[in-house]
């Protein structure tokens, strides 16, 4: 054979974030004509690494060297690894809902001349594409009229376009049912059959021991092994043990004399349907309970509807069609607006902090009262000192770092952000608070931080429920996890029992149970 | 000592945020461009009274640009403003000079005297700047119509209503224009005319209007609770929901304040002109969304300050009185110059902030 073996190679791949080393000295090697599966926890590290690969993060933003095809690369932007062949599909797609599948796929690398395009020859190609695919819609239809299923596969089509020689798949069935998703892994390995190398990153582990021919996995930023086909052991048990083989360090603060006291929110039967696509069940008849003093845990991997449950019923916020009951302090409650969840005692803590928590155009002090601007009012006045002082009494308490808090908290780093966004709701004075990923994004100092807050929520005699894909982190704080699985519970453990194999083993007990269904 | 401490770090700690830098400019590039006009022109910008008669045209001006900068902070838009403050206006004047049946009669039959209809044109103005608030408001917050749509075609109707009440102008009873056009007579602002007699400078009651409701919208987006929500809808909607902010409630009572300032503003135009005509405050609405945007709102809601938008007019009419005063007669000349000006004043804006951002990092 004339050529290399391996199609890439990543050779010590350090890639440091202001506060954090995504990447530390990653090797990466990816044979010709397989299929390589990157695994690893949520914020191990896999995005990172492609995003390095795709020239996302451009040259000289990072240390080692990829060697693609046997040459050194340095990609600068995107264009120029598209170049080469090497095409990312993304987790959220990339699709324009209102063009057609034809003008999606030739989006930036139109068919025709330079200021004519050639729909002739846009709709012929994309149509000889589809086919690939297994599609037969016409080129002609509109995106937003097809499934997520179908719009997946649009998206390799055109990565197909692109000349794609390495095609590299974040989370590809992450949005997907189980026939979907089976439809796209099986192309996958047809695509094997002739000649083309794929990376892919998927949670979902069975999936992985059904495609990969090598599996690599990350944690915390760190290549642990990569485990070959026929030469070591693939089930999902060994795959398990090496993404989360990892030591809960003390890094929780104790929680003493804390007495956990008669339930403070009870939810029952609690159905929610997809709030676009209506026939989609996204909670499937969860019931579950927080007591006072209680910090109960969410686990489950992305998409598995957490954050929809939460949403839903702080106040119906997300979803529709939503049935269920939902009593607090024993009394049953109707809970229509989010305004109405807070005076009925409970606060959503929202993991897009940016985008649905807080107010980046306004300073510190106004976000900090926002949720409760009757504390800080009389007859719809605001009495601005008392304003300032409450804001300054929660940067002190929370110990957020801010020049001023008249700052905007738009110029605020994430981990300061997320302690605004928690004094907000701390002002507002809730008896049950949801934190959703309390802790994505900001570094292990402010971590601790927060941990050491929410045991003083309890100690209050609060309630509270934590969303984390973290799972050390659910292990180390909660006095009780549920763990949930395509919108259903599928685990509850107490703190003495739950274990990171007994989370990961039930949350995949119910992706094994589909997929025999299927079959 | 310790208090001490806390003193200084605490004025250690006050960074001016990029909102009153903003308003910090507009202010400083306007009182630079005021003194060069008089410097340059001299002859008019000498006397104070230049500043007044800025200041009597433009009242309604004034008070239109704070509605409007009040829709923009939550994120919206209304263009109806003009055209429901030359709504009012005309309707205000065909009430003074006895053209309304409707009002006639009634004050005929309670036996009031002609004064009377300058309370019945107040009356009306508040109405009919209210009922576009209510009716533009509940289209645009509950039914979540396009803002733009719905006050372009309240705009439509306001001017096509203003030619169904009168194709001709219309002009009001000297007699009742003697008591509306009082003006405050400022001596120790006065200035000699040709004969070396000082004639005190003269601002209009309208102005005093205008300045009161600048310090009531500054008020009311500073220091109280629905202000703060018209902050936070405007700079994320969703946020806002989120934190049990009523988004709808916020939204229509923007539009309402918009609606009821537009009439107000149309009295005042009443007031100063004492003429109704279709073509009155033609432009107004992009003259109040740019004297808005020059004091430092952005359009995309969110940001924005009363104070920056009184500004904005003041910047906006001086330099068409600069214009004028030049000895620029064509029209054409005119509106390029006005707009070269805009532009200038506005990269001079956008120059230094941007340095600020840049030494910062």
């Amino acid at each position: 054979m004339s050529e290399s073996d391996n199609i890439l190679e990543m050779r010590g791949i350090t890639k440091e974030f202001p506060g954090v080393k995504a990447l530390d000295n990653v090797n990466f090697v990816v044979r010709r004509g397989s299929i390589h599966a990157l695994v690893g926890e949520n914020g191990a590290g896999k995005s990172t690494l492609m995003n390095v690969l795709s020239g996302l993060y451009p040259y000289g933003s990072y240390t080692g060297d990829i060697v693609y095809e046997g040459e050194v690369c340095k990609f600068f932007k995107i264009k120029d690894s598209e170049e080469k062949g090497i095409v990312i599909i993304h987790q959220e797609l990339a699709l324009v809902p209102y063009m057609t599948i034809g003008e999606n796929m030739f989006l930036g690398n139109e068919r025709g001349k330079k200021f004519a395009i050639d729909w002739d020859k846009t709709h012929a190609e994309a149509t000889k594409y589809l086919k690939i695919v297994g599609l037969t819609d016409s080129s002609k239809t509109l995106i937003k009229d097809i499934g997520v299923g179908k719009q997946q596969m649009v998206e390799i089509a055109k990565a197909l376009a692109k000349n794609a020689r390495l095609l590299i798949l974040d989370e590809p069935t992450s949005s997907l049912n189980e026939a979907d998703s089976k439809a796209l892994l099986d192309l996958l390995l047809e695509f094997k059959k002739q000649g083309l190398t794929s990376i892919i990153i998927s949670h979902k582990i069975n999936e992985v021991s059904y495609v990969a021919d090598d599996i690599t996995i990350i944690r915390d930023g760190k290549t642990i092994e990569t485990l070959v086909k026929g030469v070591d052991d693939l089930s999902e048990e060994r795959i398990i043990r090496g993404m989360v083989g990892r030591e809960i360090e003390d890094r929780f603060p104790k929680r003493y004399g804390v007495s956990i006291g008669e339930p403070a929110l009870e939810v029952e039967d609690w159905n929610v349907y997809h709030p676009i696509y209506a026939e989609k069940k996204v909670i499937d008849h969860v019931s579950f309970h927080v007591n006072k003093g209680e910090v109960v845990g969410f686990a489950g991997l992305m998409g598995a509807g957490r954050t929809e449950l939460a949403m839903s019923i702080f106040g119906r916020s997300y979803g529709r069609d939503i049935s269920g009951k939902i009593r607090i302090h024993g009394k049953e409650v109707t809970l229509h607006s989010p305004r109405q969840a807070i005076d009925a005692g409970l606060a959503y803590v929202t993991e897009d902090r940016k985008g649905s928590g807080l107010i980046l155009t306004n300073p510190i002090t106004i976000n900090t009262t926002l949720a409760n601007m009757k504390g800080v009012s009389n007859r719809g006045v605001i009495d601005r000192d008392k304003e300032l002082s409450v804001a300054e009494k929660y940067r002190q308490k929370l110990n957020t770092k801010t020049p001023s808090v008249r700052q905007n908290v738009g110029k605020l780093s994430g981990g300061n952000q997320q302690k605004v966004l928690l004094s907000k709701w701390m002002y507002a004075d809730p008896d049950i608070l949801i934190l959703d990923e309390p802790t994505r994004g900001i570094d292990v100092g402010a971590k601790y931080e927060i941990y050491c807050i929410i045991n003083d929520l309890v100690a209050e005699g609060k309630s509270v429920i934590m969303i984390s894909s973290e799972m050390p982190e659910v292990l180390g704080m909660c006095d009780r996890i549920y763990v949930l699985a395509e919108g259903r519970i599928v685990g509850e453990f107490g703190r003495e029992e739950a274990s990171q194999e007994k989370i990961m083993a039930s949350i995949l007990s119910v992706d094994l149970a589909e997929k025999e269904k299927e079959i | 000592m310790d208090e001490k401490g806390l003193d200084i770090s605490r004025r250690h700690r006050e960074p001016i945020t990029d909102t009153q830098l903003l308003l910090t400019i507009t202010i400083c590039i306007f009182v630079c461009m005021y003194v060069a006009a008089i410097l340059i022109w001299g002859g008019g910008f000498k006397k104070p009274q230049m500043l007044f008669d800025i200041l009597n045209d433009n009242a309604y001006l004034v008070i239109i640009s704070c509605g409007l900068t009040i829709v923009m902070i939550t994120g919206s838009i209304d263009i109806s403003v003009a055209g429901v403050t030359a709504l009012v206006a005309m309707t205000g004047v065909m009430i003074l000079n006895g053209s309304m049946p409707f009002f006639s009669v009634l004050q005929a039959s309670l036996g009031l005297a002609d004064s009377s209809r300058i309370v019945f044109a107040a009356l009306m103005a508040l109405l009919i700047g209210l009922l576009f608030g209510l009716v533009q408001g509940y289209l645009i917050a509950y039914l979540e119509i396009q803002p733009f749509i719905i006050t372009l075609a309240g705009m439509f109707f306001a001017r096509g209503m203003i030619t169904i009440l009168s194709v001709d102008p219309q002009k009001a009873p000297q007699a009742l224009l003697d008591i509306l056009q009082k003006r405050i007579e400022i001596n120790w602002l006065g200035s000699p005319n040709k004969n070396g007699v000082i004639i005190p400078a003269r601002m209009e009651v309208g102005v005093v209007i205008a300045i009161l409701i600048v310090i009531l919208v500054f008020c009311m987006l500073r220091k109280m609770r629905i202000g703060r929500s018209f902050y936070a809808v405007g700079g994320n909607r969703q946020s806002a929901l989120m934190l049990g902010l009523n988004v709808r409630k916020t939204r229509f009572m923007a539009h309402l304040f918009c609606g009821i300032l537009s009439g107000i503003a149309g009295f005042v135009f009443m007031m100063h002109t004492g003429a109704g005509n279709a073509t009155n405050a033609t432009a107004g609405e992009m003259n109040a969304i740019a004297s808005s945007i020059i004091g430092g709102t952005l359009l995309t809601g969110g940001v924005g300050n009363v104070i920056g938008t009184f500004f904005g007019v003041l910047t906006l009419s001086t330099i068409k009185a600069i214009v004028t005063t030049s000895g620029l007669r064509d029209p054409w000349w005119q509106s390029i110059t006005t707009g070269a000006m805009l532009c200038l004043f506005i990269l001079l804006q956008s120059v230094i902030l941007m340095r600020r951002h840049r030494n910062k990092h």
